[in-house]
């Protein structure tokens, strides 16, 4: 409802608007922070934080970078070893969480200061990428008729935004992830495998974190340790924007992939406008957040109420 | 002695540790000579360097002792340093601008106080309500920097004024001015808490809300109490970093102080569940994450390093509060 209300606002505001291309637009330059907002979404319906994601994508940006740059590695082999390390170092966040029982705030936390520290020791500078194979992956996208395309980081956030919801849905898995942000205790008495899952859903985090740094620079061409700084804030907030309880539990792909569109709606219109000046966008995005944790403490007693 | 130090033993010997180290390396780093008329030396560098750090933490061990957690205090050091240098300064294009002539010091260092105490009250406020902690302050992290990107107009406002750039550069009595401040308010916030029945109040709290709830406390009152407590020293802070470099940068002030503030404070023997809390453990903690950090520098590893090592001390740290990973230990003593 905000975002068609968000979005008719800024389409009668600003001419062309409405456009097709706008709107693919808005998928893929948050290409980048919807998938993190995806791997966040499974972690935050179990009850759990991980601010380690925007981190991680920079350190695999930059690492891409070096691996095809300086070893001379197969683009595609250099992306699944660095998915394969983004999925470890978020296995080893669930590992630490669930087998010594400490908050996942301070284990993530961790994480971040870890693989901002790598990345800025491997390359403090940008490194570009310049590869056959990658210029021939960025060629891949879906025309939509009249000169729009379908990039492909935004056929990549679709894969994504389908496959995590079905995961979620249809799957065991996906069942237990509710039920531990539920309750722990009684998802453990039920028999669900607890830990297993957990370290699942933060391995699942840190892949999609690596794939987000890995499309930062197939987008941009380079590596950059600092990408991705602040994005597990604005993931956080998609997700939350997006009507996901943070204490876990209740909440949908879907709803994170319309906080996602709010997000992106706020920050077009802006550019759009071209008056207002970027720091309105955090503002706006703030003021936002706020609401949306004001009206769901509303909301919530009611619910549990009922 | 020992017993009494309790959870701040780890971090005490950890510093010791370190300092010897240093001293091994180095010889004349214990050395704190007279120059220019005030003292100066390795040691007091590195307590000039960890007042804002120091500062934030003292408000953020008293927050997590509640059992929450206050993520926006590096939006506060932003918002009060564009305060305060746009009170002096009335940068043209920016609210500022119809102030003139000269600010009064009481405007100058009032006004970015009392907002920052302001903003942490409205944390206060959102985390009574029942709003989990980190989502509440989360709002005013993203908020709380645009804000004082606004303020600034995004430009990096600079002034030269002497009376305010001496509160991070100046000496009184051959010391630092920021060490004094943050020993001040150490001292201060011990007192308040400690001789006063506040500090029960606040450890009632974390420990177990409902109880203390029913046992009398005002729980509501005492959330908002910590929370502006944490804006209004990390409002100090704003002062301190924007007074050092003569300027307010609003998008690079007390970037992840936060997370540094909630390390010194997990250090010192807080435990993030709450109830419990050690303000000196928490100074020693900031003290010795500064320490490390002028260690790796002086022994010239690159200065991201500090991340890594940062990154380590935290995942030690947790794991030693970790009953789970102590019985581990225990039973591995046993067999």
């Amino acid at each position: 409802m905000v975002f068609l209300g968000l979005y008719a606002f800024a389409g009668f505001r600003y001419d062309g608007f409405f456009s097709l291309r706008v709107f693919i637009g808005f998928l893929g330059d948050n290409a980048t922070l919807g998938i993190v907002a995806i791997g966040m979404t499974l972690v935050i319906l179990s009850g759990g934080i991980d601010l380690s994601v925007g981190s991680v994508a920079g350190c695999s940006s930059i690492a891409a970078a070096i691996l095809i740059e300086r070893s001379h590695i197969h683009p595609l082999i250099a992306m699944l070893v660095l998915i394969l390390a983004g999925a470890l170092l978020g296995f080893a966040h669930g590992y630490l969480i669930s087998r010594f029982v400490l908050p996942p705030f301070l284990v993530t936390l961790a994480g971040l200061f870890l693989c901002r520290g790598l990345a800025l020791l491997l390359s403090t500078e940008s490194i570009p990428i310049n590869h056959s194979f990658l210029d021939s992956v960025k060629q891949i996208r879906i025309p939509f008729g009249g000169g729009v395309y379908f990039p492909f980081q935004a056929i990549l956030l679709v894969l994504m935004l389908i496959a995590a919801g079905f995961i979620l849905k249809v799957t065991r898995f996906g069942r237990t992830v509710y039920a531990i942000g539920g309750s722990e205790h009684s998802a453990n008495l039920m028999g669900l495998n607890v830990n297993r899952t957990r370290n699942l859903i933060y391995a699942f985090s840190g892949t999609c974190g690596a794939l987000s740094g890995l499309i930062f620079a197939l987008t941009t061409a380079s590596g950059n340790a600092l990408n991705g700084g602040g994005l597990e804030l604005d993931a956080i907030a998609a997700v939350v924007i997006g009507g996901t309880l943070l204490s876990g539990g209740y909440g949908s792909i879907w709803g994170t992939l319309l906080g996602l569109l709010i997000f992106a709606t706020i920050q077009t219109a802006l550019m759009f406008d071209g008056s207002l000046s970027s720091w309105w966008s955090r503002i706006a995005t703030g003021g936002l957040l706020l609401v949306f944790i004001v009206l769901q403490r509303v909301i919530q007693p009611s619910r549990s109420g009922s | 002695m020992l017993k009494r130090l309790g959870p701040a033993l780890y971090p005490l010997v950890g510093l010791i540790v370190v300092l010897l180290l240093n001293a091994a390396w180095l010889p004349g780093f214990f050395v704190i000579s007279v120059r220019d008329g005030h003292l100066s030396g390795s040691l007091i560098d590195i307590l000039l360097r960890a007042a804002p750090v120091i500062l934030v933490a003292l408000g953020m061990t008293l927050v997590i002792a509640t059992g929450g957690v206050d993520l926006s205090v590096g939006a506060i050091i932003a918002i009060s340093g564009a305060i305060a240098a746009g009170v002096l300064a009335h940068p043209s294009g920016t609210l500022f601008a119809s102030f003139s002539g000269n600010s009064s010091m009481v405007l100058v260092l009032g006004l970015p106080l009392i907002a920052a105490s302001m903003a942490g009250a409205f944390n206060g406020f959102l985390v009574s309500f029942g709003i989990q902690p980190i989502v509440a302050t989360l709002a005013l992290m993203v908020a709380g920097r645009g804000a004082a990107q606004l303020l600034t107009n995004g430009q990096i406002v600079t002034f030269s004024d002497p009376t305010i750039s001496a509160i991070g550069n100046g000496f009184w009595l051959g010391l630092p001015i920021p060490i004094l401040i943050a020993f001040a308010c150490a001292f201060f916030v011990f007192l308040l808490v400690r001789r006063s029945a506040l500090g029960l109040f606040i450890s009632a709290t974390g420990a177990s809300e409902q109880s203390s709830f029913l046992a009398g406390v005002p729980r509501n009152s005492i959330k908002i109490f910590v929370y502006s407590a944490c804006g209004l020293l990390a409002g100090v802070a704003g002062l301190i970093i924007c007074s050092d470099i003569k300027g307010a940068d609003s998008h690079n002030a007390g970037l992840y102080l936060e997370l540094d503030a909630i390390l010194a404070t997990c250090l010192g023997g807080t435990a993030m569940t709450g109830g419990r809390f050690n303000l000196a453990g928490t100074l020693i903690g900031a003290i010795l994450m500064q320490t490390l950090t002028t260690t790796i520098l002086t022994r010239g590893v690159s200065l991201e390093a500090t991340l890594i090592t940062k990154a380590i001390l935290v995942v030690g740290v947790c794991l030693f509060q970790s009953a789970s990973f102590r019985a581990l230990f225990a039973r591995r003593g046993v067999d």
